[in-house]
Formats: C-alpha cells, structure tokens, sequence
C-alpha cells in the first residue's frame, strides 16, 4: 500500500458516494416528483380544490420539490424509511423481515456459483479451442442470451415436474430440518447459479487468457515449465486481480437476476417485495428498496473496482 | 469503413469488398438471419394472416400439441401459434424501437461530445455515466412505479435505459475517428461542427454501431420480457412473450406446450441476433471499440 494505492481508493469511494446521491436524486424524481400530482390522482378528477389543498398539506406536496427531496433525504438518512401506503406499516419493518431471506440467497448462491464458475473458466482458458472450451463458452453465451425466468421455468421443468426431485414453489417460513431448507432453496439458488456462472466463467476466461497470452508466459514455456506449474504458479497470481474483479461485477447480476428468481418462485425475499410495492404503486416502499438495490450494485462494483487497483502489481509497487 | 476494406481487399489482392464480406458470413450468420427475418415478418403480418384463420378461444385449457393446435393452446383455450405470433408485434415491434431510439440518441449525443469541446463531452459523460448506477431492471421498476407501464412508456423506459450504454460506445469509436487526420482536414476547410458530426465521423462509426445495435436489442428484449414476466410490462388484453410466459405459467406443472413455446420464440430471437453479429465483418474493431 502506498500512497499512490490510497489516493486511487479514496477517489472511488468518493465516487461511489457521489454516485448513490445522484442515484437518489434520480429515485426520488421519478418516484415523486415527475409523476404529477399525488393527491390529485388520489382523490380523483372531481375533488373541491379545498380538499385538494388538504391533502397536498397533509401530504407535505405542498413545499418546492428540492425541500422535499432534502427532508426525504434526511429522513432516509437517520433510518426513517416512511410507511407503506397499502400495508400502513412501517417500511423499515418489512424490509427488515424480507432482507435476511435475500441474503441468505444471495450468500449460498455465490458459495455455490463462485468456485463453479472460475474452475470452469480457468479449465477453458488452459484448454481454449478445445471441445470442453467450445462446450463451456456456447453454452454459457445460450445461457446468457436467454431471459432468466426461462432458464427457472426449464429448472422447475426438468427437477420438479419430471423427475419430482424437488418442490416447485418455496416457503422458508416452515422449515424445519437442514433437508428442508436445502430443498427449499434448491430450486431459486439452482437459477441463479446458472445465470452467475455463465457470466462469471466467461469473463474470468478472458482474464486468464489475457495473461497466458502475454509474452512472460511464452517465456516461462521456453523454459521448460510444465503446463501445470505455468498457470497456477506464474499466470493465477497476475490474473487474481481481473479475476476478482469479474467475480464482483458478476455478483451485481444477483440483483437483477434475483428480481425474477424471487417472483418466480414465490421467494419471500426484497426483490419480491419491490415487485409487489411496484404492481400497487407503493412509493415509500419502493422508494427504499431502489435505494437499497442500487446501494448495494454500487458497492459491487467499487469492490470490483478496488481488486482491479489492490491487485495490479504496477500500481503497488512504485 | 467501406474505404478501410477496400483498401484492404486490394492489398490482398481479393477481387470485391463485397465478396469478403460476405465470406465471412458463415452457415450460422445465415440460420440467425433467416430467424430474425421470419419473427420480422411474422410481426409485420402475422396478426392480418391469423384473423381469417380464427385464433378466438373456446378450445380445450392447455391442450397439448395436436394437429389443430400445433402448439396447444392457452389458460383459455386460445390457440397458442396465434398467441405467440400476436406476441411478436409487442417483443420485436417494442423492443426494437426502443432499440432505434436508445441507439439513435446514443450516437448523436456521442457524435456533439466527440465533434464539440470539452465542457460538453464532461457533462454528457457524467451525467450518462450517473445512470448507469442504477442497475437496468430496477431502473425499469422504478419507471413504471412513477409513470404506469402502457406501450408508449415502456418504449421510453427502454430507451432511456440503454442510451448510456450506445453512448458510451460510440463516443469511445467517435473520439478515435475525431483524431484522424481527414478530420483535422474538414475542420480547417471551415466545416461546422454539425458537418464533422454528421458526414466525417458517422459514416465511419456507423458499421460498429449497427452490430452494437444488434446486442442493445437483445437486452432490450430480455428487459421487455422480464418486465412482462412479472406482470409489469404490456398489459392484458395485449401480450408479449414475456406476458405469454406469465399468464400460462400454471401449464408448466403439467410439462404444457403453452409455456414452453414463448419462451422459446424469445431464446430463438436473441440467440439468432447474436449469430447475426458474431458474423459480421468488422468484429476485432468493435471489440476494442468497447474497451
């Protein structure tokens, strides 16, 4: 580490700060400032004026858009995520109760689509050009190019519906035995997987053939080394960094991948959450889980970001 | 483009720029041509072919592939052929002006920031770049929380999406060409900047901008049908392939036809695209075009 290192981290961490602000500005505008008005949507097309500036004042639609953002800002800020509009409860709350469910998903989907993924990649990038590559990279292209929900119907197609090894739908709410919870997830964590290690693997294959196609490697196989010893002690170590970075970036694709998954399979988790508060235009719950979401894609990416500058050898040893 | 090909065949003693282009279209550019060629035109007038043959229900639920159905029909008992073929006026029609617009808007204000000064290029760079925070699907979510998901909207939505992404390639392909000498050229004769814009740079990024085109309208398709999915896209009566997916998913417990069929019709057009552009000539020049 040296200052060099630092200076570099402290700029994306900034930027990444930034970033989720603007994120929020977007968030809020779409959510409650372009719309129109709220309380006239509310109260329909014949309602009294007087009524009308009622509710705008009870709503607090009645101060300048930027204010509104500030105080929401604030709010959001101490913690304060509003209440639902459908439920009457607290935001915080349901988000609280849905958010472990997520991360539970998320974290035995990547124990699962991590170590998959980069054995696959590594073995194509050695044997690139081979059956097993050609094999590896079509298919996770085919992957890739469908939608995800194809790639859950196909899962309950094949496991739940003609082989019966697992049930379709999951309900983590009565689980009672390590059995039941592993067929409970089996199906969602089985989709997203799929999805992950397709991306994952082709793009740390990319990283490691970057390296092996650098002339050091040529070298070393002047030299005599054995294929073996020439990609784990001498192209691994310099592709650790883009390789990190591709296992950060394609975890970002959870987020996306898990707005389907969850829906799909009727998982109680946040992205389910948000689908609902989006079918019953529920701002304030809304509101909250897009800024959780992007929070979260935002600090993947600088992860990513950050092993991309930690790990280049260039830049630590200056 | 065209000059740097040209120049190319001569070197190499290749007869017709034309003649190398088209060698490079192997038997699999053709199968995905043909594919999108077939939902194009099954878009175009598939819905005036079906209305003599008759696609109104009444029909056994979830019939499975028979003579008179080849591809069963629906939850109600419609015909699933016609269902699918409707369906692609909404996936491919939508998808792909969405595609037109994002791609379109993309190249211009890629075009302004590369051909005018450095104030313009920072700000169209960062602003686009802030969009690009928010992941594509939730940015879709939160649109159609605030502004409903009729057709129009959804048009808008996938449009405003995907612009950060056509700019971004094209400003990088735009700014190279913005270097070149015949460029330097056009600016001391007192060309404006709108004439740089237009006919010294655009005809030189366009090539790699139609085979960005190409990959834009697959996520454009895959972000349509996962909306529809999940009931928050185009909106009943009409139907998707994403819609179709949705609304006969209780089939899937009984291995129906129904459900399979639109999901196949969308792996079938996207995967066909991305056929269609990994044959195309010109494939190195995108890809570091997009670094």
């Amino acid at each position: 580490m040296n200052a060099l290192v630092l200076k570099l981290l402290a700029q994306r961490i900034a930027l990444a700060l930034l970033s989720v602000l603007a994120v929020s500005v977007i968030v809020f505008a779409i959510t409650a400032v372009l719309p129109g008005d709220a309380a006239q949507e509310q109260l329909g097309q014949d309602a009294t004026p007087e009524a009308l500036a009622a509710l705008r004042t009870q709503m607090g639609l009645d101060v300048p858009a930027p204010q509104r953002y500030l105080h929401w800002l604030g709010a959001m800020l101490r913690g304060d995520l509003g209440t639902s509009s459908t439920t009457q409860l607290p935001v915080a709350e349901l988000i609280g109760s849905r958010l472990p469910n997520s991360l539970l998903l998320a974290a035995v989907t990547a124990l699962f689509s991590v170590p998959i993924a980069l054995t696959l990649g590594v073995a194509s990038a050695v044997w690139r050009g081979s059956w097993f590559d050609r094999a590896a990279s079509t298919s996770a292209v085919a992957v890739v190019s469908v939608p995800e929900f194809l790639v859950a119907t196909l899962a309950v197609l094949v496991f739940a519906v003609q082989l019966r090894w697992l049930p379709a739908l999951s309900y983590v709410s009565d689980i009672e035995s390590l059995g039941q919870l592993l067929r409970a997830f089996a199906m969602p964590v089985l989709t997203l997987c799929c999805v992950i290690v397709a991306q994952m693997m082709r793009m740390s294959r990319a990283a490691v053939i970057d390296q092996l196609e650098a002339p050091y490697v040529e070298m070393v196989r002047l030299k005599g080394a054995s294929p073996l010893r020439i990609v784990l002690a001498h192209a691994l170590p310099n592709a650790v960094g883009p390789i990190a970075n591709a296992v950060a970036l394609s975890l970002s694709y959870l987020l996306g991948g898990v707005i389907i998954v969850e829906t799909i399979f009727n998982y109680p988790g946040i992205a389910k959450l948000m689908v609902d508060g989006v079918s019953q235009r529920d701002m304030p719950l809304v509101q909250a889980c897009a800024m959780l979401f992007c929070a979260g894609y935002l600090i993947l990416v600088t992860t990513a970001d950050i092993f991309g500058i930690v790990a280049n050898p260039r830049l630590r040893h200056r | 483009m065209s000059s740097l090909s040209t120049s190319a065949g001569r070197a190499h003693g290749v007869p017709s720029p034309w003649r190398m282009r088209l060698g490079y279209f192997g038997v699999s550019g053709w199968i995905g041509l043909a594919i999108v060629a077939f939902w194009a035109l099954a878009a175009v007038f598939g819905p005036t072919l079906l209305s003599r043959t008759g696609a109104a229900g009444g029909g056994a639920v979830f019939a499975p592939i028979s003579a008179a159905h080849w591809l069963g029909t629906d939850y109600l008992g419609r015909d699933m052929l016609a269902r699918v073929i409707e369906g692609a006026r909404y996936t491919v029609g939508v998808a792909f002006l969405a595609t037109l617009l994002a791609s379109g808007t993309g190249t211009l204000l890629a075009l302004l920031a590369a051909a005018s000064g450095r104030w313009i290029d920072a700000t169209l760079s960062r602003g686009l770049d802030t969009l690009t925070a928010i992941p594509s699907k939730m940015f879709a979510l939160l649109i159609v929380a605030g502004f409903g998901s009729s057709v129009p909207m959804l048009v808008a939505a996938a449009a405003v999406i995907y612009v950060p992404g056509a700019y971004r390639i094209a400003r990088s392909l735009a700014v190279n060409v913005n270097a070149l000498d015949y460029v330097t050229v056009a600016r001391t004769r007192g060309e404006s900047t709108g004439y740089v814009m237009l006919r010294e740079i655009l005809p030189n990024i366009a090539g790699p901008m139609l085979a960005d085109l190409g990959l834009r309208f697959v996520y454009v398709v895959l972000l349509l049908a996962s909306l529809s999915f999940l009931g928050l896209g185009v909106q009943p009566p009409e139907a998707d392939w994403g819609s179709l997916v949705r609304e006969n998913i209780l089939a899937l417990s009984e291995g129906g036809a129904s459900v399979i069929a639109p999901s196949l019709a969308i792996a079938s057009l996207t995967i066909a695209v991305n056929l269609v552009i990994d044959n195309l000539p010109g494939r190195g020049a995108r890809e570091r075009g997009a670094r």
